[in-house]
């Protein structure tokens, strides 16, 4: 019987979604994701009072959101620790050494056609398992969490910048021949543009790659501040719904970090066809 | 963005004069250099002040055959990591706690049921959003929207709190491995599935086929170049997905555990084989979906 009213929320905003799918439009297709991720939060929440669930297991999404309120100063400081300093100052780092690396070999095939598969080779690679290497090196502080950072992002970035300035059509090189554009001219006016879809893709994958980077390494050792160690103690505590904060900011962070470089995407690579809505 | 290298003919690599072989020794041994080189220089600080404390003048080959054999290196080099992947294999029965063999097999086990499970989910999920216009708009947003959360990073915690629920062992690993193979598949598949023409679905109705028999018979033959394509990064991601759940205090068994320990314990020999046993793991099990791959597609003629 108590399953009763969650079956009718659920099947309530289904109904209305697929009333609502039938428009297609901007607007509507924005409303039927909102709609749904309304209804799981609604679900959840139910879920939690009617089966009386305890705190230990699911907080009910009214408590986490308490607790956030609760705790936001405790909340920014970790942000801080973690993503600002850990997470995107190695993510930059790494980055850049990436796509500095990939223009130097990209001058030579031999170091392409070496580099590439172990390039593709250690980007598959459980890389989180260095941490706890790194944070011997480099100590607990954010250091140690960019450093890790670094070596995540590093590979995934390098293959696909490799790849990008590849992505040139002989008849576009013969081209810039034809001007006797010397090879900085060419790299700069053409294959680096040319490339610039490429990038963004590998910047996108590994943004995520760079918050997980620099949460787990706080697990292996960190100050008495940051995001995985918040995680590791209030988990020690069964203060849940803190927990539960920090995974909202987590989240949050992600979201925000991965939709600034779409963002940024757009203004290059306007002129690419996967942009054109 | 893989695939060009994955899917490169093996005799054309391993052909000396234009093939990759050659490249990538290059390459591997520079590497192996650059690291000996480290090794000497991180691991000569304590031999140092080990020979000052002694009051002994320490010569340049002393040095360096001092910091290439130390107990608990700063940076254990090849040698000493390549020992303690063969005796962690062969040192010891398979079954002892002590057998990196039987560490693997407690993370293959966790990695491949996990991976099953996401496959399963991710293919389900792709169908369901191929035939269902509301279902797309709904569900799609939001599975990207899951793959920005570092659910990683939060692996631990899950972990935790199954555990005091009375569920332990396998399953809660899987259940992150799933998590993280998922989205892969279900990209893959939704792109894979809506492959087809409108020619080739056009030519399905003109022999009036039912929706089942266009999914059976055109959707899902042409949408198996992308499912394995996403395969080999799902499992891949599936065994990062189970190394981190094995992180938690407490867990005993697992390559992941093994890190831990070994980083407790500056036991640094110990995290690199583990590291390593986990990368040729990883190779392996890339592979293996890379042969299946390779014998499914050339029996459907869908090989490029």
């Amino acid at each position: 019987m108590s399953a009763l009213p969650l079956l009718g929320v659920w099947l309530g905003g289904w109904a209305l979604n697929i009333w609502l799918a039938r428009f297609d439009t901007r607007a509507t297709r924005a409303l039927v994701a909102v709609i749904f991720g309304a209804t799981i939060v609604i679900l959840w929440e139910m879920a939690v009072r009617i089966y009386a669930i305890p705190t230990v297991i699911l907080p009910a999404p009214s408590q986490i959101a308490d607790s956030f309120v609760a705790n936001r100063s405790i909340l920014w400081t970790d942000f801080v620790q973690t993503i600002l300093r850990g997470a995107l100052t190695g993510w930059v780092i790494g980055a850049l050494a990436a796509i500095l690396t990939a223009i130097a070999i990209d001058r030579s095939p031999f170091l392409q056609r070496g580099l590439l598969p172990i390039g593709n080779f250690v980007a598959a690679l459980p890389i989180v398992g260095i941490a706890p290497i790194l944070v011997m090196w480099f100590g607990f502080d954010w250091q140690s969490k960019a450093a890790v950072v670094v070596v995540m992002v590093f590979f995934p970035i390098l293959v696909n910048m490799v790849a990008g300035l590849k992505a040139t059509d002989p008849m576009q090189r013969d081209l810039m021949a034809s001007w006797a554009a010397p090879y900085g001219a060419s790299l700069w006016k053409l294959r680096l543009p040319a490339a610039m879809p490429f990038l963004f893709n590998g910047l996108k994958i590994t943004t995520t790659l760079a918050l997980i980077g620099a949460i787990v390494a706080e697990f292996f050792g960190s100050p008495t501040r940051g995001m995985g160690f918040r995680i590791s103690t209030a988990v020690g505590r069964l203060d849940l719904p803190l927990v539960w904060a920090e995974i909202v900011v987590a989240a949050l962070a992600g979201t925000l970090f991965y939709g600034l470089v779409a963002l940024i995407e757009k203004k290059v690579t306007f002129w690419h066809p996967s942009q054109r809505t | 963005m893989t695939d060009a290298v994955l899917n490169a003919p093996a005799a054309r690599r391993l052909r000396l004069s234009t093939g990759d072989l050659v490249p990538i020794l290059t390459v591997l041994l520079v590497i192996m250099a650059i690291w000996y080189v480290a090794a000497i220089r991180m691991n000569a600080t304590w031999e140092r002040d080990q020979a000052a404390r002694a009051g002994v003048e320490l010569t340049l080959p002393d040095l360096v055959s001092r910091t290439l054999s130390q107990d608990r290196p700063i940076l254990p080099t090849p040698h000493q990591v390549a020992q303690g992947l063969w005796e962690g294999v062969t040192g010891q029965p398979v079954t002892s706690r002590r057998s990196l063999v039987w560490h693997g097999w407690v993370t293959l086990s966790a990695t491949l049921a996990g991976f099953a499970i996401g496959t399963g989910a991710g293919i389900l999920l792709a169908v369901g959003i191929v035939h269902s216009r509301s279902m797309d708009q709904s569900v799609m947003p939001w599975a990207v929207a899951s793959q920005t959360v570092p659910i990683l990073a939060i692996a631990p915690m899950v972990i935790v709190v199954l555990a005091s629920t009375g569920i332990t062992g396998l399953l809660p690993k899987a259940v992150i491995a799933a998590w993280l193979s998922f989205f892969p598949v279900l990209v893959g598949m939704v792109k894979g599935l809506r492959t087809p023409d409108a020619m080739q679905l056009d030519q399905l109705r003109s022999w009036s086929a039912g929706r089942a028999q266009i999914f059976w018979h055109l959707r899902l033959p042409s949408s198996l170049p992308y499912l394995f394509a996403s395969l080999k990064v799902a499992i891949a991601a599936a065994l990062v997905g189970t190394i981190v759940a094995e992180l938690p205090s407490g867990a005993t068994a697992g390559l992941g555990a093994r890190l831990l320990s070994g980083s407790y314990y500056g036991q640094t020999v110990q995290i690199w084989s583990a590291l390593f046993a986990a990368a040729i793991l990883a190779g392996v099990l890339v592979a293996l979906v890379g042969l299946i791959e390779r014998a499914t597609l050339s029996r459907m003629g869908l090989t490029r």
